[in-house]
Formats: C-alpha cells, structure tokens, sequence
C-alpha cells in the first residue's frame, strides 16, 4: 500500500467514522461538530484527488458559514431529545430499507460494471502548471454561463423567499432604532444655536 | 482559450425577463411605501417577453449557450401561452391579493422567476438547464403557496409541496445521472443521438428512466405522485392555485417533451407503458375522488389529475410497435390538451376568485348555490367551462379528449380508449353538479359580486374562449400540430 | 543548505526525513510567532498606554520588558476551572479549535521569495478557508459554558464574523482580478510591476493605491474578523463581561489570548502581502526583503492598537449594518469599476 493509499483510507475512516456519529450523537451540538469533521475529511479526500478548488471551497463554504450558522441554529434551540427518539424503532425497519436499498444503488453505480467503467481510460495526466482553480472557472464563465447565471437567479429567489417569509417589522410600539438614521443625523438636527443677547444682573 | 461569444438573439426574452427582474428589485428599493408597481412592471415584463419572444421566432431550430439552450417554434408558441396564462392570472389575483395584503412586490418577483423558470425549461436543450428551470419555478411556487404566512393551512400545504417536491427533484437529478453514465452526456440532442447510434446499456437507461419518469410525473401531479396536489390546491391561498395550476403544466408538458421525446425516443417503447399505467390511474383516481370533495379547489385538484392523466395518454400512442408514424397527430394532441386545460383550469379558478372577496372565500361547492340568480352572465360562463372540462361536446374540452382519444384509439388501444370515456363518464357527475347547484339551488351567499372591471371583461373573454375554442378548435390544433413539425 | 541535510537525510530515509523537516520548519515557523504575540501583547499596553498618558506596565525587567514573560508564567500556573454543567469535552475543545487555525493558516505564508513552508497553488483559499474555521472556537466555547453571557458573545462573534467575511472576500476577488492568481507569491510579485516601479516608487504600484476602496474594506474587515476593537462586542467588557470566553481561566483563558493575537498578526502580514507589496521594498534603492514585510506588518498592527485606544465599541446591529449596508456594496460597485478598469486601455495591469 503506497502513501495515497494509506491517506485515502485514513481519511475515509474518519469520515465515515464522524458520519455515523453524526446520526447516532445524542447531542445534536456534537452531531453538528462531527458533520463538519465529515466535511473536513471529505476535503481531505478531495484534495487528494486534486481537486484543490473544490477541497478548499468545500471547507470554505459548508465549514466556515454553512455550519456556523447551523450551529447557531442548533445551539438556540431548545430539543427535547425524549421526542426524537420516540418511534425510533417503528421506523428502522423502514429507514433500514431505504438505506440499504441506497447502498445497493449506489453500489451498481459506483460498481462501475454497468457503465462499462473498466474499459474507461483514466483521466489524463495534468501539466505541470495545471490549475485547477482556473479551469473551473474558464468553463464556469463561457461555456456553461447560462445554467451560472440561472444558479444565480435561483439563489436570489432563496433570498426573496427567507426574506418574504420570515422578515416581520413589529409596528406597535417597539423601540427599535434604525442604524442608517442615527448615522445620518446632523449636530444641526439635535442642537439649535440661539442667539441671546448677554445679560446684565 | 478558443471560445466563442454564445449569440445572445435567441435567448433575449429569457435575459428581458430577468433584466426586468432585477429592475423591479431597484424600483423596490426606492420606491417607499407606493404600491401597484409591480404590478405594472410584471405586465411589462410579460408583454415585452411576448414581444421578443415572437420577433425571435424564426421557425428556425437553433442553439446557442453551448448547445445549452434551444429555440425553436414549439418553444416560442408554449412560451407566449405561458406569458398569456400569467398575466391573466395577475389580473384575476389582484383584488383577492390586495384585500389581503398579500400583493407585495415580492409576489411580483416570484412570479417573474417562477415564469423565467418555465421558460428555461421549455427551451432547454440539456438536463442541467432543465434541472436548473425546474427549481427556480419550484422555489418561487413554493414560496408562494406560503406567502400567506399567517395561514397555518398555507404553511402546511407549502411544506408539504415542498419536502414531495424535493424528493421528486432529488429522484429527477438521479435519473439524469443514470442517463448520463450510460450515454455520457447530459446534452439532450447528444443523448439522442447516442441512443440512436450507440450500444448503450440498457439496464441503466432503464434504471434512470424509471427515475425520470418519476419526477416528472410529480411535476405534473399524476398517480401516484399526486398526493401534493389536492393538498397544496386546497391549502393555498386560491390565487396561488391558480397559478400552480395554470402555466405550469405547460412547462411539466415541455419538459416531459424535451425529456421524453427530444432525449429518449429511442425507449419510448419503455416509458410508453410507464406513462399508460399512471395515465390510467390518473384518470380513474382523479374522477373518482373528486366525487367526494365538498371544496371546489379540492375538487378541481382531482378533476387536473384526471385532465393530467388524459394528456399523458396522448404522450404513450406515439409509437406502436417501433413505428413512428403516429408521434406528430399523438404528441400534438396531448399539447392541444395541456394547452385546452390551463384554458379551462384559468377560468374555473378565476371563477372562484371572482367570488371570493375580503374574509370570504368562496371555495366550498355551497357558495356556488343559486350563482344564476345573483349573476346570471357568470354562472353561464361556469357552466360553459364545467361542461367543458366534463368534455360535453362542442366546448374546447370535448375536442381535447377527442383529439387525444383519437389518437389512442389510431394506436389501436381501443379497450384504453373506452377505459378513459368511461372514467369521463363518472366525471361528468361532479362537473354537472357544480351546474345543478348554481341553477337549481337557492343561493346562501347574497353579496353582490365585487370585482373589478378588467377582470370581469378577462374573465368573460376567457369563458368565451372555452367556448369559442370549441366551435373552431382547428386552428389551435394545427398550430400545435404545425410547431411540433417544426421542432421535432 | 541542501549539503549540510544531505547526511541527515540519509540518515532517516526519505519519507522520515521529510517528516523530520517539515517539523522542523514549523518549530522554527512558530517560535519566533509565539514571542512576537508575548511582544505584541507588551506592545498593545505600552502603546496604549502613551496614548492615554499612562506609562503602561515597567515593574517586571527594565522598562517592564519581561512582563509578557511574567503574565506566561502566572497563566500557566493557575487551575483550569470547568464550570459545572459545561460540557467538558467541547469546552476544552474550543480554546484548541480557536488558536489551530490561526497558527495553521501561517503554513502558507511566504516570507520573501523560496521561503515559505507550503508554496501551494491555491494559498489564498486555503487561508480564507482556514481562517474561517477559527470561529468555532468561539462558538463551542460559548455554548459549552454553560453561562448566557458567554452564550450571546458566541452568538455575537458568529454573525458578526459571517458577515465580515463576505466583505472580505469580496474586497480578495479584486487584488485576484489584478494579479491573475490565488497564489500568495504571485500576488507579491505581481505588485512589483508597473510604471511606478519602474521608476523606482515602488510603493506607488502596490494594490493598496488602485485598489483603494478594497484596501480600506479589507482593513476594517479584517479588525472586525479578529473581534478587536471597535468590534469586539463578542468579548464586550462592559456588557457582556468578557463574552465567549468568561468562564475560561488559566492556560485555557490564555490560549484564546493567543489565538487573538496570533490571528492579529496573520491578518496584519495577509494585509501586508495583498496591498502593501509584501517583501517589496518601497523604493528602488533599497533591496528587498523579509524585513519589509515584519515593518508593513508591524504597521498594520500598530493601526490596531491605535483603533483600540480611539474608538469607542460599536453597537451590535452598528456592526451589521456597516458589514452589510456599507462594506458590502462599497466592495460589489468597486469591483465593477475594476472590471471595466482593466477591459478599458487605461488598464496598468496589462
């Protein structure tokens, strides 16, 4: 077993170590904690398929801001963990099912047999000066800018949607202040210089 | 880099329309507490999208965006039905919309993107592109069924629309990753071809297929993924209905044609019979149980599935038995029905807007009692379009089911045929009932109609039109015969 | 160099060997940082302390230099305390997960040119992608303790670090477009270009001129990322005691310290090598140099300390909204002036 080897399988106990900790974790805190180690060592794996980019992003975006703010979530809530766990039994054989109906899925798929994946010759080797980075996005911004535009569309319909959906402005009497006025006031909104000719006791 | 500038001529309505979008967000932003904006501007928006959409049309079929994106008649035609279905739907929403409060320029926009999403899909020449249109129509529907916020029922039926509706997406997503390890490509034109020259293996294809199928009949509300529509129908506020039951079906009806049709023909032997078996279901499940609602949304949401069923079966006579002479007259008689339902399904739901007024919705069968004798005009125009979608003949409805028919029985599943005129049959009950009630019945409800003038004159138009339709069908048929010959 | 580790080497084998070297390149990469945040620490008081008129801390050692030394040593000697119902696990957790990333993200951080522990293509995500992990030190501190208030400074910091890190990021995509590369090198050597440079005022063709809005916004970002002050409202002395970390004391409490000032002086070097020309000397006179980039760092964080001493803190949604409402677009229009700057012929970064 060569070096890569050795990593790959390091990495991927780990992951699938922290994903099977994160459906078992009674706290749901630690289930986040080991999700983001799931991606962490999905990353890893990424980067040894060198697909830097991605690896980076991956830990960019779900780790550093997806996570955080799930976290956030997790952590304010109040989960009463006895209400979780009821019907955990009725329902295994059901999810069992699901899941290993998945597995075998997967397996043909991954199993390369029937799409003739043996035959397949792998990816050529890259150049030395080969950056993965600016391939992603050459294509991302010419030959696929239609569907990049249109994923962009769609996550500002998300926006709209949290946005129209949650965003309440209480009118009744809340002192709620609006950081925008307060920045923009003048000494001459607050204070009037008077002129007051002096006096004589 | 040896790449060329994608020609943008082509696809100018689609980029209009989100340029229109954007400008509506500006407008927004400065325009403080006035209101009606956006209802213009998303007027506009339709009317210069019409506008593009036929100077572009050139009969040609061409693509651009890196074979991305196609043009071609069928797509023009069905995006300026699509424009058409939207705006009408605007103009019937707006009162029920504005005595709840619900007619916030964010309503605006989601229907913009929800109608930017239909017309991605109905001239996508790629999976990913379908995908992609798929789910900015599917979040802003979703958004808003639960615009109503305060409405537990609206929340529930979004969520339930929501969670169904990603499940489908999710199985959608599976199958093109199936089609594509077995062809190699996610461009559907090179799917085709692939298929039609290729040893591909056929376990997979099949495997993805079955998963294509599946999500796309749940974009089209079909047994036995129906269990959405009578729910998120019933739950939303009616002008969302409305709207989830009017344009969309036209782009789940581009969609499954640019799947099934433009991608797979060559296993159109295998999703034949898929597409026969929940056709038939369809229409038994869609009529029979639309017997038992009380609710006319609900009952409506039955009567679409059925109506949904008998466009499918339009889609399953193209081949028979390897021969293909019979996919033209097939394929544009399910498109003169998909086309003929949001006719009738606009209608049927603006009817119920129109009734509909401050606190008041006039959604149970009972509110139609003795509608004769507060407005006889408009209880003649319901009874114009439930007789139609019960397929009376001489309406617009009984030429679909008998275009459709004709071309099953042609395909010479005569026992399917009597199957569906049977189903029909039963159905006629509750669309005569809803008849029996306006005319027959005293009225409960004796508060004058209150709508506003252009929806009044909308609404009668459109009722004529159901009519009208009927006595010249024609002309619509041999459009849609005529832009699938071009396209195809 | 090379003759010197050839025995060495064929001493431990390879595989060995690079293990060896590479640790020892980190120790080497480390110790010097740990003494400068001791010295930083030492800085921020005297400095402080100047401008308040105060003489800051001069007991301990001549002039009081070995007062970081003493603070070290009263720090490590004292108990950890755990509080009861804290989670401990995540609790002594957090402090680790807080000062990790900072000293990790110095792995790719070059120094002048061939000195630099990992030369990687990408080493600008890598930072951002590191650097964004620091928060959840902060987070799971906060939650683990058991105690609201270091729950609202954990609640505080994750917002408020999120949404700097947009700006942030935004004001990156800019000194990209210039330079053509994620990698950190290139960006350095990128800024060594120019009709300024060539006549010798280096400093004039550094991104920090052209990229001006971006510089700006990356230095308040940056101050806001490292929760300093006027964005330290996650500590917020005096409303939410000392936030996040309240209920951490002894060497616990000290390594949040570090992670701080360590992370003080990544970001005061990344600023350094994004617009100030990192090792670039700033005429053409002078060679350059690894000392250019300790000065251009040394003067980013005396703007820290001098931010400190001046600004009184901000209020929470103050905070947001300037991330927000002001940072944010200022970044997304200067970008687009950026874009049709360089297709225009008045580009300079041809």
């Amino acid at each position: 077993m060569d070096f890569t080897a050795f990593v790959f399988y390091f990495l991927s106990a780990i992951l699938v170590f922290a994903g099977l900790r994160v459906i078992t974790a009674r706290n749901p805190v630690h289930a986040a904690m080991f999700l983001v180690l799931t991606f962490f060592t999905a990353a890893g794996i990424w980067v040894l398929l060198q697909a830097e980019f991605l690896a980076i992003t991956l830990v960019l975006v779900y780790v550093g801001a997806v996570m955080v703010l799930f976290l956030f979530v997790v952590m304010m809530l109040d989960i009463n963990l006895e209400r979780i766990r009821q019907g955990f039994w009725s329902y295994l054989p059901l999810g069992a099912m699901v899941g290993l109906l998945m597995a075998v899925e997967m397996s043909v798929v991954l199993g390369g047999r029937y799409f003739g994946l043996e035959g397949a010759p792998g990816p050529a080797a890259a150049p030395a000066n080969y950056s993965n980075t600016k391939e992603l996005g050459r294509l991302l911004y010419t030959e696929y800018v239609y569907p990049f535009e249109l994923a962009s569309l769609i996550l500002l319909v998300g926006l709209i949607a949290a946005i129209v959906l949650t965003l309440r402005k209480r009118e009744d009497g809340t002192k709620r202040v609006d950081p925008a006025a307060q920045v923009r006031v003048k000494a001459a909104d607050r204070m009037r210089v008077v002129a007051m000719p002096a006096e004589k006791e | 880099m040896n790449f060329v500038m994608p020609d943008f001529y082509p696809a100018a309505a689609e980029i209009f329309v989100a340029g229109m979008s954007l400008l509506l967000l500006v407008i927004e932003l400065f325009a403080g507490k006035k209101k009606g904006f956006g209802f213009v501007v998303t007027l506009i928006a339709l009317a210069g999208a019409a506008v593009i959409t036929y100077t572009t049309a050139d009969g040609q079929v061409s693509v651009t965006f890196s074979n991305l994106y196609i043009s071609d008649l069928f797509g023009s035609f069905l995006k300026l039905l699509v424009y058409v279905a939207v705006a009408v739907m605007l103009v019937y929403s707006r009162d029920y919309l504005r005595v709840r409060g619900l007619d916030k320029t964010e309503y605006y926009l989601l229907v913009i993107y929800a109608t930017l999403g239909m017309m991605v899909m109905i001239s996508a020449n790629h999976f990913l592109t379908i995908y992609l249109g798929l789910e900015l129509l599917s979040l802003s529907l979703y958004t808003l069924v639960a615009l109503d916020r305060d409405s537990s029922r609206a929340t529930e039926a979004a969520m339930k629309y929501f969670v169904l509706g990603a499940l489908a997406s999710g199985l959608l997503l599976y199958g093109m990753s199936m089609v594509y390890g077995a062809t190699g490509s996610l461009e559907i034109s090179a799917v085709a071809q692939a298929l039609a020259h290729g040893v591909v293996n056929k376990t997979v294809l099949v495997f993805g297929l079955v998963f294509l199928v599946s999500g796309l009949a749940f974009k089209l509300g079909v047994v036995p993924f129906h269990m959405w529509v009578p729910d998120v129908y019933h739950g939303a506020p009616t002008a969302m209905t409305l709207f989830v039951a009017s344009a969309p079906k036209l782009a789940a009806f581009a969609m499954a044609i640019r799947l099934l049709v433009n991608g797979l023909f060559e296993l159109a032997g295998d999703w034949q019979q898929m597409l026969m078996i929940m056709a038939v279901l369809s229409i038994a499940l869609g009529n029979l149980a639309a017997i038992a609602q009380t609710n006319i949304k609900r009952m409506l949401a039955y009567s679409g599935i059925s109506h949904m069923g008998f466009m499918l079966l339009g889609l399953t006579t193209g081949v028979v038995a390897g021969d293909r002479q019979f996919a033209l007259n097939a394929y544009s008689s399910a498109m003169f029905y998909a086309v003929s339902y949001v006719v009738m399904s606009l209608a049927s739901f603006g009817m119920v807007l129109l009734l509909s007024r401050a606190g008041f919705e006039a959604e149970k069968l009972e509110d139609f009692k003795g509608l004769n004798q507060r407005s006889p005009w408009f209880a003649a125009l319901m009874m114009m379009v439930m007789l139609s979608m019960a397929g009376v003949p001489f309406f617009v409805g009984f030429f679909a089911k008998f275009s459709v028919l004709q071309a099953v029985v042609a395909a010479g599943y005569v026992w399917l045929a009597v199957l569906a005129v049977f189903f029909s049959l039963i159905g006629a009950f509750y669309y005569l009932r809803v008849v029996k009630l306006m005319y027959f019945d005293k009225p409960t409800d004796h508060a004058p109609i209150t709508a506003s003038l252009d929806m009044r004159v909308l609404l009668s138009a459109n009722g004529l039109a159901v009519a009208a339709l009927g006595l010249a069908p024609q002309a619509l048929m041999s459009l849609c015969a005529f832009t699938l010959l071009r396209s195809l | 160099m090379d003759a010197l580790l050839q025995p060495v080497q064929q001493l431990l084998g390879p595989t060995l060997f690079t293990l060896v070297w590479t640790l020892v390149k980190i120790v080497v990469l480390l110790a010097p940082l740990m003494i400068c945040v001791a010295y930083l620490t030492y800085a921020e008081r005297k400095i402080i302390g100047y401008m308040q008129v105060r003489l800051g801390p001069n007991r301990v050692g001549p002039k009081g230099w070995l007062q970081p030394i003493a603070d070290a040593v009263k720090l490590m000697f004292k108990e950890i305390i755990i509080p009861s119902g804290a989670n401990k696990g995540l609790f002594i957790l957090g402090p680790v997960l807080a000062l990790g990333p900072a000293l990790a993200a110095w792995a790719v951080i070059p120094f002048a040119p061939g000195i630099v522990l990992a030369n990687v293509d990408a080493s600008v995500l890598y930072v951002m992608a590191i650097a964004s992990m620091g928060v959840y030190g902060i987070i799971l501190a906060g939650w683990s303790s058991n105690s609201k208030y270091a729950m609202l400074g954990a609640m505080r910091s994750a917002a408020q670090i999120i949404s700097y890190e947009v700006a942030m990021g935004f004001a990156l995509v800019g000194v990209l477009m210039v330079s053509h590369s994620l990698n950190l090198v290139e960006i350095v050597n990128g800024q060594a270009k120019g009709w300024a440079a060539s006549q010798g005022l280096g400093f004039l063709s550094w991104n920090w001129l052209p990229l001006f809005p971006m510089f700006m916004v990356y230095l308040i970002s940056t101050v806001a990322e490292t929760n300093r002050a006027p964005f330290d409202v996650a500590e917020g002395e005096s409303e939410i005691v000392a936030g996040f970390h309240v209920e951490y004391g002894g060497m616990a409490f000290a390594v949040f310290f570090l992670a701080e000032y360590a992370n003080m002086i990544l970001v005061a070097a990344l600023t350094s090598l994004f617009f100030l020309g990192g090792w670039l000397s700033p005429v053409g006179f002078l060679p350059d140099g690894m000392l250019w980039l300790v000065a251009k760092a040394a003067f980013i964080l005396f703007f820290f300390l001098w931010f400190r001493a001046t600004f009184p803190r901000y209020r929470y949604d103050q905070i947001m909204r300037l991330g927000w409402k002001v940072l944010l677009p200022v970044t997304l229009v200067w970008l687009l002036v950026l874009g049709a700057w360089m297709l225009s012929p008045f580009s300079i970064w041809k």
